[in-house]
């Protein structure tokens, strides 16, 4: 009954993803001392965003939610990708022109 | 799942207007996950400012994130880790009605989010004993292609953002310090736990800002020149 009582993820799980974000963090701050040059943002991003979802996924238990709990998740990051999409899309293509200012 | 209606009509935390538990915990987790959209909304402003500034004054960013500790950054970053997992520890915990688990849990989380804002106060002194904190005092030795005025810019979001994250922290922390005597007192048990759940998602989003500003702010300008 008690394993049952609920359908979140199990005890092994939590650990597994724990070791996973220690790991990656690991990763992140050893290539932070590489000279990639543009890469290096990009590397650093793609892990950061590999840990959130990780802890959304299952320590949030997103993955085990409902489908109304996952759309209001999704509509969150859906505007803040508008929020700064928007802003940089003006102050990125500034100077694109050669208006007079 | 398995409870009987009457078992479940009989619980005394179904509030009457909630036809059983579990759309009553349906409705909590939906209305807590609304007010972290609006958290991601709030912390996505700074967010953006802190992404426009960077691109406007790239010079001035990366002189001013190498002055970050990344090792300090690092033992936080992982000091909050290991807190995500205690944390849901003592939700899974609270599932099972072991309360005196659920209590070692909720300490153990308590005291590993001290211990970050022990390192982040650590952090905030050597700045300060540095003269980088933004104002009149603010003296930066400045070598490079850039306007030092512009690396108090960095610092002034810095501030903002770790102080606003930090500020979430003790919240969090007095969260749990309440949940803490709430579960001495037994109000847990595994049909009744959505407090500790709820607390739990606030902690853990806390957890996914500091996993972005940890390579925003110490990282991604370290090998830059």
């Amino acid at each position: 009954m008690t394993e049952q009582a609920h359908n979140g993820p199990s005890l092994k799980t939590y650990f597994l993803i724990w070791g996973a974000l220690i790991v990656l963090t690991s990763i992140t701050v050893g290539v932070s001392y590489l000279e990639l040059g543009a890469l290096n943002p990009i590397v650093a991003l793609v892990i950061a965003t590999i840990k959130a979802l990780l802890v959304i996924l299952f320590f949030m238990e997103i993955r085990y939610s409902s489908k109304m709990t996952m759309m209001v998740v999704v509509s969150g990051v859906f505007f803040l990708i508008l929020l700064l999409s928007l802003t940089l899309s003006d102050y990125l293509s500034r100077g694109w022109s050669h208006v007079a200012r | 799942m398995q409870a009987s209606p009457a078992t479940e009509h009989h619980n005394p935390a179904l509030k009457h207007h909630f036809a059983d538990m579990a759309q009553q915990k349906e409705t909590v987790t939906l209305g807590m996950w609304l007010f972290l959209v609006t958290e991601i909304m709030f912390f996505g402003g700074m967010f953006a400012a802190y992404l426009v500034y960077r691109i406007l004054y790239y010079n001035a960013w990366v002189a001013g994130s190498q002055q970050m500790e990344i090792k300090l950054g690092a033992l936080n970053t992982a000091v909050l880790i290991c807190s995500s997992l205690t944390m849901v520890l003592a939700v899974h915990f609270a599932k099972e009605n072991k309360k005196n688990l659920v209590v070692v849990f909720l300490l153990i989380t308590i005291l590993l989010g001290l211990g970050f804002l022990g390192v982040k106060a650590v952090e905030y002194h050597n700045h300060w004993i540095h003269h980088e904190v933004p104002g009149q005092y603010f003296a930066f030795e400045h070598t490079g292609n850039y306007d030092p005025r512009h690396v108090q810019i960095f610092f002034s979001l810095y501030f903002a953002m770790t102080g606003m994250h930090a500020f979430h922290m003790i919240i969090g922390v007095s969260l749990l310090s309440w949940l803490t005597i709430r579960a001495l007192r037994g109000d847990f048990t595994s049909e009744y736990n959505s407090p500790v759940e709820m607390c739990g998602l606030y902690w853990h989003f806390v957890d996914v800002v500091w996993i972005y500003l940890f390579p925003l702010l110490y990282l991604i300008s370290h090998q830059h020149v």
